[in-house]
């Protein structure tokens, strides 16, 4: 089993991973006095919180483009919702310490209304709302793919259609009417599970819990592409009418991959809310689920460890830029890409690999 | 049309008792008013090695897709075994059900070895459940190493399918048709592209199979069918011109005029 997932040289890299993420970091930027030279600052434990969270999205991405050959340009929506599930409970911890000091969210109490409507039932209890997070992108992405591969709808129509889903659920949650406070979204948390959303402790527990996340999700996906199944997502890929002439019934393995695929996009988007602060319909922007893509192409797709490294380098490049140069970043983005797409075939993973 | 359908429904089970394996009644297919087949009626007998000739456009891709449910029919029947009517079911469960068939280009999933190739295609439970926990068994392992020997790629086992010469491809995509131990088997042109040894060593192999499989086999390569041909066929424009033994066909002259003369 072990063996099967990864050599000795692998579970080695993993293991180091492991100590910097579950000792390293939390000693760091707790222990040490803001003042030493070692110490971690907020503003990294965000950014490599943040990063974790679109690597698991990287990962999600890739079994179902890499391994089985759809493309997807609709993941940010699926990350978005499990955002928005998480959010839903952000607001409700909120209390009575918002702006009007009333029971209903700012937003709420700014369109006049009296109670919560009915989206926002039981979105009081962590529970459920993390159970939001992860079937309603989960059932979203069953239904949706149901119909477009029974459909057989492929290749780059797929394509345009994931977009357009992303497109016109932005567009539903841009208003207000919708119930999840518009453009503006949620933000200004105080809160979660009691425990206060700013403080050290919180944000490293936070930065824990999406680290141990990051790893299952790589685990589970390299489970699933060393099984049987992966090979069958492989052939489905390559060849799906022999696929289908073996006797696969190819439309129940791309549902399987896309819904688990969805489903890991809204954890990473319930991790994500909590660290970042904030969600709103930008996050389902066309743009943004491009932009995952591109972190899988630039790392290496049909690779798992390339996804990751992937989400890291763009990210970091765009860290970097922003600061530095902020109105170039998409310059930039378009550069890369150009230059993996034609360059890269594997993407950095594959020119490391090459030596 | 209702009233004919009666007479040939008790003709069909009356012949399907004497083991035909695959019937094929009054077919039609039109694409965009063009017909690539106009009431195309044929019988494979259970064992039989048949051959599928005919010119570019005569509808031979065309019956295989129907056969396999790739395309349905406007009108006709299709029935394989005692009574299975394979315009009703789909490409997976046609499959299942022991049709097995060969692309006219070699269709092998590439990135994976020729041993994964061998082991996707065998018959076995192909729910999503069962391949997340599949593992292979001894048993398993025998029979596709059976399978290699049979299509001489024992040493090749662990190489990238991609990397195989085109010959060995097609050789491939036999074995990987047999590990799904179907009834019936499509081969569209197998040996397009194969030196002459390989040719004659997929004659042997086909003809080593027929008896205990049905086979249909189309190809253009005549040598290569008066190598295996008991029985042939002549497609003409969606239709069957001409039936029966090599040499009668041969000196057919509609199929003289409309294939061989040329």
């Amino acid at each position: 089993m072990f063996a099967r997932l990864y050599g000795p040289r692998g579970w080695a890299i993993l293991g180091i991973c492991s100590f910097v993420a579950f000792v390293a970091f939390p000693l760091l930027h707790l222990a040490l006095p803001a003042s030493s030279a070692f110490h971690i600052s907020t503003f990294w434990v965000t950014l490599v919180g943040k990063i974790m969270c679109y690597a698991i999205v990287a990962l999600a991405l890739d079994l179902v483009w890499g391994y089985a050959g759809i493309l997807s340009l609709g993941h940010g929506l699926f990350f978005a919702l499990g955002g928005y599930g998480m959010g839903m409970y952000l607001m409700r911890q909120i209390g009575r310490e918002g702006q009007y000091q009333a029971d209903l969210p700012d937003f709420m109490v700014f369109l006049d209304w009296k109670e919560f409507p009915w989206q926002w039932w039981n979105t009081d209890q962590f529970w459920w709302a993390a159970l939001l997070a992860v079937a309603v992108p989960g059932l979203l992405a069953l239904v949706f793919g149901y119909f477009a591969f029974r459909s057989r709808v492929k290749g780059v129509y797929f394509s345009i259609i994931t977009q357009a889903l992303t497109f016109a659920a932005m567009l539903l949650f841009f208003r207000n009417n919708t119930g999840f406070g518009g453009n503006n979204g949620f933000t200004d948390f105080k809160r979660i599970l009691g425990f206060g959303i700013t403080s050290p402790q919180t944000r490293m527990a936070l930065f824990c819990i999406t680290a141990f996340f990051l790893i299952a999700t790589l685990l589970l996906a390299r489970w699933v592409v060393t099984s049987k199944f992966g090979r069958v997502l492989t052939a489905i890929r390559d060849a799906e009418p022999r696929a289908m002439f073996c006797g696969y019934n190819t439309v129940h393995y791309k549902v399987a991959i896309f819904t688990l695929s969805a489903v890991l996009c809204g954890i990473a988007g319930a991790l994500y809310v909590p660290q970042v602060g904030i969600i709103n319909p930008s996050e389902m922007s066309p743009a943004n689920s491009i932009e995952i893509a591109i972190w899988v192409a630039v790392g290496g797709r049909g690779s798992l460890a390339g996804a990751i490294l992937g989400a890291g380098l763009v990210n970091g490049a765009k860290s970097l830029f922003t600061v530095a140069f902020p109105e170039y970043w998409l310059f930039a983005l378009g550069a890369i890409f150009i230059v993996v797409t034609l360059f890269m075939p594997r993407g950095v993973l594959g020119v490391l690999q090459r030596k | 049309m209702k009233a004919t359908d009666l007479p040939e429904l008790g003709a069909a089970s009356s012949v399907a008792e004497h083991g035909v394996v695959l019937y094929l009644d009054g077919i039609s297919v039109s694409f965009d008013g063009f017909k690539a087949l106009n009431s195309l009626s044929l019988a494979i007998d259970a064992g039989e090695l048949r051959c599928v000739i005919g010119p570019n456009g005569a509808g031979k891709t065309t019956m295989m897709d129907v056969i396999t449910g790739k395309t349905r029919p406007d009108e006709g029947r299709a029935v394989f075994g005692q009574s299975t009517d394979l315009t009703r079911l789909s490409e997976a469960e046609i499959a299942h059900a022991g049709i097995g068939r060969k692309f006219q280009k070699p269709t092998i999933f590439e990135p994976l070895t020729v041993f994964e190739n061998l082991e996707l295609a065998m018959k076995a439970d192909k729910r999503v459940r069962a391949t997340l926990r599949s593992r292979l068994s001894g048993e398993e392992g025998e029979r596709i190493a059976a399978t290699l020997a049979l299509v001489g790629l024992r040493e090749s086992s662990q190489r990238v399918a991609g990397l195989l010469s085109h010959g060995q491809k097609q050789w491939l995509e036999i074995g990987m048709l047999l590990m799904q131990e179907p009834k019936l088997l499509l081969l569209d042109e197998p040996v397009a592209g194969m030196s002459d040894h390989e040719t004659e060593r997929t004659a042997e192999l086909l003809v080593s199979l027929a008896g205990t499989h049905s086979l249909v086999v189309v190809e253009h390569d005549m040598a290569f069918i008066e190598s295996i041909a008991r029985k042939v066929t002549v497609l003409h424009e969606g239709g069957v011109i001409a039936e029966g033994p090599m040499e009668q066909v041969k000196n057919d002259p509609r199929v003289v005029e409309v294939y061989l003369g040329r």
